[in-house]
Parts: structure tokens; sequence; C-alpha cells
């Protein structure tokens, strides 16, 4: 594959190789409920609350949690689709908001989206929908851009160019949506779900592209899913979610093998498992999350936590290095010898 | 990398992309009821234009000893009205008027509607809370009832049928314009080409007029059938066009005398006002399909 034109030239590496592309700290977003006559804001969603994490260079952060635990809501945050009600954005060492523009961060970071279908204007062709940034930002030869692009994402040009997004199957246009992400010669690519939707077979495919584009342009990607072994295969770090919150987080290999948090394991544990002889006896995690309008007091798993005791309903735990691992961090009383847990002071005394 | 285009994709040769309106243009050929429609609108439009050089008699000269004479009457095809007028030479020049109080408030609406929707539809919040239901309280009010309460507020004439016709067909437009905004503006492609840095009016020109467009275009047509009726509903009653102007309104209100003397001659204004409606209603039938671009 020759190189496109859009990455010749390089957004400046700004920060150099060991600062974080991107520094999330304290990402808060809640939604009011309005109901009644006068529109009156009657509760708040608090759909993200107090999220950090940051990204490095060249690595796949994988996102993981339930529907609703605020994984879209993050992703979003990030490229600024909607506001922050708080907390700070660093792209490469450049605040978002004082020292780089909404804008400017969004030359930067792109995102896919889960629904191939609606993230594409059926009025256009998929060349003007791969060309419309290029276009926008004065880059000469959109279309020529665009056919590159196309031609990269393993559809050719010549016959794809001038079709509407309903003349394509669903990996199709996957396709064309990461080449319209791709357009902006992004160092950021937030993929929201992105291969949720596909059947496995051209799931394979479009995840061996991303791995492929990865490491052909440099790209760092933030991988949002809820399918574990998709996760697993794509992701260097995993960040585990739970109703807003980030509840632990590591190297992928580390929370594959041991789960921290009692939330992560029962998730893992609800994975189905290939080996007949490794199945899970657990009981799988019982009810619907609680509802994020009146998110439980401390930690906000303790109502439905084997484990849980008096501390985890009036304290909130706080994300913290686990054993030996600096770069695998859990946010659970179990873990902290000072919290009062019981199970922690065993563990301390052992 | 490998291409994932299915067998038949393969078979298929090169193509060039049509754009987009002529791709509705080439559907909408396809469609003979829409055709015919189109073509009998536009003979009318076409007939109203030129009447002057189509050879016919003066519409204002009457003739007392030949009132109401059946149609086929030597030198009158299709008869004349009360005041001896012909009446084919009257349809013809009514629909200058009518077609024009028909279409223009029609067209007028159609900016002003669109306008006020896409802002309510793409800004959303309270800019939206206060157009729609601004525009619900003209809601409140019977089409008929609201365009003649303006009509006779602001005198008879036709500027004045003319603008109290818009105020009417506002709302109506404005309310499909928001809710076809609003579910566009909903959609994933409207977020990614935000991410792509584009400001609101790139966005609403490129990405969601196309989308929008299309329903209040189709929606608008069909109104222009409801407009003629209301014009010459306000012409009947008075307070639109004056007597003796040729309008297919006016001349229904003035022939219903004769309708037991001569009830073919005073329906033919009706039948024209019929079928003028009722092309236009097929012909925005059809319109809708063709812009469907799945088919």
């Amino acid at each position: 594959m020759s190189k496109t034109e859009t990455d010749t030239t390089p957004a400046a590496d700004r920060g150099g190789p060991h600062q974080p592309l991107i520094i999330a700290s304290g990402l808060k977003k809640h939604f009011p409920v309005r109901s009644g006559l006068l529109n009156r804001q009657t509760a708040t969603v608090h759909a993200v609350d107090g999220v950090s994490f940051e990204v490095k260079k060249g690595e796949t952060l994988g996102i993981v949690g339930e529907s609703g635990c605020g994984k879209s809501t993050t992703a979003r945050l990030l490229i600024g689709l909607i506001e922050l009600d708080d907390g700070s954005i660093i792209f490469d060492g450049d605040k978002l908001g004082s020292d780089i523009s909404l804008k400017e961060l969004r030359r930067g970071v792109q995102m896919v989206f889960q629904d191939s279908y609606a993230s594409l204007n059926p009025r256009l062709t998929i060349l003007d929908s791969v060309a419309f940034g290029p276009k926008l930002h004065g880059l000469k030869d959109p279309a020529g851009i665009a056919r590159n692009l196309l031609g990269r994402v393993g559809l050719d040009p010549d016959r794809f160019a001038h079709r509407y997004p309903h003349e394509l199957s669903g990996g199709q246009r996957q396709r064309v949506n990461i080449a319209r992400a791709l357009a902006m010669s992004p160092r950021l690519v937030i993929l929201d779900e992105a291969v949720s939707a596909l059947d496995k077979s051209v799931e394979a495919q479009v995840l061996n592209l991303l791995n492929d584009l990865r490491e052909e342009l440099g790209l760092t990607y933030v991988f949002i899913s809820h399918d574990l072994n998709v996760v697993r295969y794509i992701s260097d770090r995993v960040l585990v979610m739970y109703l807003g919150e980030v509840v632990e987080v590591g190297p992928v290999e580390s929370i594959y093998e041991t789960q921290a948090h009692p939330y992560t394991a029962s998730l893992f544990a609800a994975m189905p498992s290939m080996d007949p002889d490794n199945r899970t006896e657990e009981p799988p995690l019982a009810g619907d999350p609680p509802n994020p309008i009146n998110p439980p007091s401390g930690c906000r798993f303790h109502t439905r936590c084997r484990f849980a005791e008096g501390v985890c309903a009036s304290r909130k735990p706080k994300l913290a290095t686990i054993g030996g691992d600096a770069d695998h961090l859990a946010a659970c009383h179990m873990h902290d010898a000072a919290s009062g847990h019981s199970l922690a002071l065993k563990e301390a005394a052992e | 990398m490998t291409l994932t285009a299915d067998q038949a994709d393969l078979a298929e040769p090169v193509r060039k992309a049509p754009g987009y309106w002529s791709g509705v243009f080439r559907r909408f050929l396809k469609d003979p009821v829409a055709v015919t429609c189109t073509v009998i609108v536009l003979l009318l439009i076409l007939a109203a234009i030129f009447a002057p050089y189509l050879g016919l008699n003066d519409p204002y000269k009457a003739s007392m000893i030949k009132r109401l004479k059946p149609i086929g009457y030597p030198g009158f095809p299709l008869g004349t009205d009360e005041q001896g007028r012909d009446m084919l030479a009257r349809l013809i020049y009514g629909g200058r008027l009518t077609l024009f109080v028909g279409l223009v408030p029609v067209v007028l609406a159609f900016v002003f509607g669109s306008t006020l929707g896409l802002i309510a539809g793409y800004v959303g919040g309270w800019v939206n809370t206060v157009i729609m239901r601004t525009v619900d309280i003209f809601f409140a009010f019977p089409s008929v009832l609201l365009a003649i309460a303006i009509s006779s507020a602001l005198g008879a004439g036709i500027v004045n049928s003319l603008v109290s016709l818009t105020i009417v067909f506002i709302p109506p437009i404005a309310r499909v314009a928001e809710s076809a905004t609003a579910s566009v503006r909903s959609l994933d492609y409207i977020d990614a080409a935000r991410a792509s840095g584009g400001g609101a009016l790139t966005i609403v020109r490129v990405h969601v007029l196309g989308n929008v467009l299309g329903p209040i275009f189709v929606y608008a047509t069909s109104l222009t059938s409801v407009c003629m009726i209301l014009a010459a509903g306000l012409s009947f009653l008075g307070i639109g066009v004056r007597p003796p102007e040729p309008e297919w309104g006016l001349m229904l209100n003035t022939l219903r005398t004769a309708i037991y003397v001569n009830p073919w001659v005073a329906a033919l204004p009706g039948l024209m006002i019929f079928i003028t409606s009722l092309c236009l209603n097929l012909l925005s039938d059809g319109l809708r399909s063709a812009m469907n671009v799945k088919d």
C-alpha cells in the first residue's frame, strides 16, 4: 500500500514519545432529566462521574463495561461532541480550552461510530462522505485523498467511490467510516463499538484492518466494546467502567489473568469459555445495573457485590495499584488494607 | 489488504455515478401517473402564461344575448357564463391568477417555514421551544378560518390574500421541517461531520438540507392544491380576487346561481380546480417516491 499524501505531513509529535497522547482527568458529565409543564430539571443522570485515564502513544486502550455505564459518553467527551461538565483533557501536552481549541483537538482525534449506516449521510456518495473533512479544511485534492483512503481500507475506489451507503454491506460501510475518520489524518481514533454490529467473519477482517492501519500510520486507538474477546485481541490496556466510574484499569494480560475488582471478575466470569474444563463456577452477576439517576453511595458496585460490607456503602474506594503491578489499578476496598474491609485485613495479615 | 466485495460486485462494471438529482429525475420518469400529471400541470401553466397568444376570445367581453350558452355553442367551445363571456377564454385566463395565488404563498411559506423549522430543529433547546410554541398557536385555528380572518383584517385584494395564505402555510411547513431536521440531527453522520470540524452552517448545507428538503418539498407540493382551493375560497367569499377578473374560485361563485340553468358550464371552474389539485397531489406523490434513493 502506498502512503497517501495525508500522512506525509504528520502532526508534530510535540510532547515526545513519553508524553501520553491524551490525558483525561476527572471527566464528568451529568445529563439533566427534564419533565413537567415547565420543563424543569427533576433529576440528573450521572453518566460519567470523575473518569480519569491516559492513553499512551501508539497503544490501544480498550474500554469495557455493561450498556449504560458511560463508555460512549466518555468517547463523545473525548472528541468534544458533548460538553464537559467538569474535568480536563490534555492532548499531547496541550490542555483543551487553553492550549488548543476544540477545532484543533478534532483534527487530532476522530471517531468511528457503531451504526455504520446512521453514520454515513445517505445522500452523499461514499467519496463525498470521506472527502468532506479534507474539503472543509481546505486540503489539496480532497477527492484524491478520499480515493486513496478508500483503497487503503480495502474498497477499490474505481468501483466503490460513487456508491451510496445503502449499496454497501455493513462491513464495507464500516470501512468507509474508518476511511472517513482517517481522512483528517488523526493521531487518536476512537472506535465506539465499531465492530459490534458486524458479522463475526467481517468483524475479524475489520479488526485486522484496524491493526494494519495502526502500524502503518502510527495511530493510537481508544477501543470501546462490550465484547471481551475482541478487546483482548486488539487492546494493550483495558479500562473497566461501571456506572460512570472507572473500577479497574491495567495491561490486558494482567487483567485477563487476575481481576482485582469483583465487578471485573463477574464481567469476565460471564464471558463464555471455549474450554469445557475451564468453565466458570461462579454465579453470573444478577440484576441490572442501578439507575444512574441515583447511583448508590460509596462504592457504586456494592449493591450487587458478593463481598460488600458496611464500608463499601459508606466510603468510595480510590483507584489504587494492586499487588506488585504498578500499571494495574483497581477501585476496591478489598485491596486497601486501611479500608477496614474484612477481606482486606486478611490479605494484609498474610 | 483484500477486497471484501461480493461476487456480484465484481461482475459489475465500473459505474459512473449520476448525481442525486439526475437519479431522482430518472426514477420520476418511470412513473407514468406522475409524468402525466406533470404534463397536465405544465400545460395549464403554459396555457395561462401564453393565454394572450392562443387566439382566444376576449375574456372580459360580455354579451347580454349569449348568456349561459351550453358547451359546444358555435364560437364558444365551452359555452358562456352568466354575462355571456367566453368560458374557455375565462378558464384559461383564470388559470393565471388561480395558479399564481396557489403557488406563490406556498413558495414563500416554503422559504420561511423551512428556515424556521431548520433553525428550530438544528439548534434545539429554547430556540426550538420559542419557534415551535409560536407555530403551535397558529395551529389552534383551522386554516380556512385563519386565512379568512387575516384576509378580512387586511382587506380584500390579491396581495392581501397572498400574505394571509403565506401566513397560513408557514406553520405546517415549519412543523414538518422541524421534525425532519430533528430526526436527522440526532444521526451519527451529523456527529461525524461535527467531529470533522464542520461549522453549523456547513453541516446544515452539506448534510442536513439534502436529507430534509425532499420531504418538505413534497409536503409543500401537496399544499399547493390546498392553497389553490383556499384562494378560490377567499375569492368565492369576496375577500380575494375582485370581479371581473377571471379566477376559478370567483367564477365558481358567480356561476353558482346558474347551476340549475346550465349545470355543466357552472361546474367547469370547479372541474379545473379539481384537476389541478389532483394532478399536483399525484405529482408530489411521484416526487416522494422518486426522491427515495433506495429504490
